[in-house]
């Protein structure tokens, strides 16, 4: 009976590890074929990959894609860690009655759905685009500040505030360091893992992100890796090889930080569960 | 006379420690008043624009105000009715599918004794790797008619003519279904094995004596103590459904003809696809909104009541 148990179990997970893994395999093996073979369902690694490179740099704007999704993804993680962790250091180590009401109410903008929210936003940078045209429409500034801060990276960095030691405040004040002094020589080099998992998390949310760049972004010149590939998977007669490349070229970032960084990749996703 | 003075002092003290109180708590502001600002205006100031806009009607920028017009009109579009009752069906049969999913897969890898489980929990988790827009055009693709998955279910012989799956309304939401499985049950998973590690091993150990069964182990136990963390990643998963947007746009962009059209799909179109019509894109927003106020609340009741 436990033997059978065993059984079942290895079948149905190694079932589920194919299921998991194929769709990456198959990516990097039509990757490497002609369009047509990938067609032909060819599960062998072919000798077209060069050309697939040589075809999706030339004729397509991947790199012009790929420095907008970075320039958007850097500027947000860098940006998100520094607002988040300011709110979270002040919402906890400045704790009053009055900011824990705005920190209730911050906290229930969690449950926005962005859908809800994205005709406002978009009208908004409408506006924005007559006074300040270089923060509104279709500019990758004003893909930037909407995502820039989340409610969820207040109160994940103020759930991790919680683990820190309160007296290392109390012995900078006591050597005499600001509040802002204290906050970045002390508190910042003392939460290096935070700091890492919200990276992780923000960097791949910005780097996904799809819907609100598809909206706000019009010409081809300032599109996201998202928008180049689904406009090259909408084609009409697509390059299938052409198209597995870009894919794998945007899956590799965040499947390199997967894999080098597994500890603080899962300890960003459970982040909001802490506490 | 020394009493009055010991009064001042400690009165001047006390104003002093007042002082600094203040003198902190506009710091502790000054650190949280970006955070603050950058939500109100790209969060909550939307939120307030939107219940106005869904009170106005018009096409682009002409608009006037109708008062509860568009909330009438929900009812007797066809359109939006196909939109809600197709996000239902996608949160009702795929979050609950993956959940059981994902709990099973993860009490599978809580076993100690079982081999190759940081390989199996590795490539199960790999598929939250990707971008919604990356792996729906892969799946697109694995589910054309002349694609992967139609080759492989003809030479297994478990099909004779390959299924139209993107161009069949049934297969078509099926395919979706498939596709969001796939991307977030080893997301899942992982938030039910780091709870499960955290469960004393002799709770188990104790029922194994009792004679509870496997089964009667997963119900009685594993079940229970997962619950809060069940009851997160169901809302969590209820959210993302409610919105679910990325995948429908890149597989079948809602066809054939709005059989898979989704609550954000028709947002979309209502604003940037069909004749602008923002006060009512507004209105059907505020259902997503409303919807995922419902539920939230229905589940915390759920869980709550059982306790």
């Amino acid at each position: 009976m436990n033997k059978i148990k065993r059984i079942f179990t290895y079948v149905f997970l190694s079932i589920a590890t194919f299921v998991s893994i194929f769709p990456f395999l198959w990516m990097c093996i039509s990757m490497t074929n002609k369009s047509v073979d990938v067609t032909r369902g060819r599960l062998i690694p072919g000798s077209h990959l060069f050309e697939n490179i040589t075809n999706l740099f030339q004729n397509y704007n991947i790199i012009t894609s790929i420095v907008n999704s970075l320039i958007v993804a850097v500027i947000t993680t860098v940006l998100t860690l520094l607002i988040g962790s300011l709110a979270g250091y002040g919402f906890e180590i400045f704790r009053s009655k009055g900011k824990d009401v705005v920190f209730n109410i911050l906290i229930l903008s969690m449950m926005i759905p962005f859908a809800a929210i994205m005709i406002p936003l978009y009208r908004l940078f409408g506006r924005i685009s007559a006074t300040a045209p270089l923060f509104g429409i279709d500019t990758l500034a004003a893909v930037i500040l909407p995502t820039v801060i989340t409610a969820f990276f207040v109160f994940f960095f103020r759930q991790n505030t919680k683990m820190f030691a309160r007296d290392l405040v109390e012995a900078g004040r006591m050597d005499g360091l600001g509040e802002i002094g204290i906050f970045f020589r002390i508190f910042v080099p003392s939460m290096k893992t935070t700091y890492a998992a919200a990276a992780i998390i923000a960097f791949m949310n910005s780097w996904n992100n799809y819907l609100w760049p598809l909206i706000v972004l019009q010409s081809p010149e300032n599109h996201t890796i998202p928008l180049l590939i689904s406009t090259l998977g909408a084609g009409y007669s697509p390059d299938y090889g052409v198209i597995m490349t870009a894919i794998v070229i945007a899956t590799l970032p965040t499947a390199l930080v997967f894999f080098l960084m597994q500890k603080h990749f899962v300890a960003g996703m459970m982040g909001s569960v802490k506490g | 006379m020394s009493s009055s003075m010991n009064n001042i002092s400690m009165q001047s003290t006390k104003s002093k420690r007042l002082i600094q109180g203040l003198k902190k708590n506009t710091i502790g502001w000054t650190f949280i008043l970006l955070a603050i600002l950058g939500i109100s205006a790209f969060y909550l100031y939307p939120m307030i624009q939107a219940f106005l806009l869904s009170l106005q009607s018009g096409m682009g920028s002409n608009l006037d105000y109708v008062g509860l017009d568009n909330y009438v009109r929900l009812f007797n579009d066809p359109t939006f009715l196909k939109a809600l009752s197709n996000t239902m069906l996608f949160l009702i049969i795929q979050v609950p599918v993956m959940i059981v999913l994902a709990l099973v897969f993860s009490v599978m890898l809580n076993d100690p004794t079982l081999k190759l489980r940081g390989f199996f929990r590795t490539a199960i988790f790999l598929p939250a790797v990707t971008s919604l827009v990356a792996y729906a055009v892969i799946f697109k693709y694995l589910f054309a008619q002349d694609g992967f998955i139609n080759d492989f279910l003809i030479n297994m012989n478990i099909l004779s003519d390959p299924i139209n799956f993107l161009a069949d309304p049934f297969w078509a939401k099926i395919t979706i279904i498939i596709a969001i499985t796939w991307r977030w049950t080893g997301y899942n998973m992982i938030f039910y094995l780091s709870a499960l590690q955290n469960v004393d091993k002799s709770i188990y150990e104790a029922a194994r004596i009792d004679g509870a069964s496997s089964i009667q182990q997963f119900f009685y136990i594993t079940i229970p103590v997962l619950k809060p963390i069940i009851l997160f990643t169901s809302i969590v998963s209820t959210i993302g459904t409610l919105q679910l947007f990325d995948e429908v746009m890149n597989i079948t962009s809602g066809g054939p003809g709005n059989e898979t059209l989704t609550i954000s799909m028709y947002i979309y179109n209502l604003s940037f696809e069909y004749t602008p019509d923002f006060g009512y894109a507004a209105t059907v927003s505020y259902v997503i909104l409303l919807l995922v106020v419902v539920f939230s609340f229905i589940q915390f009741k759920v869980a709550g009541d059982r306790s």
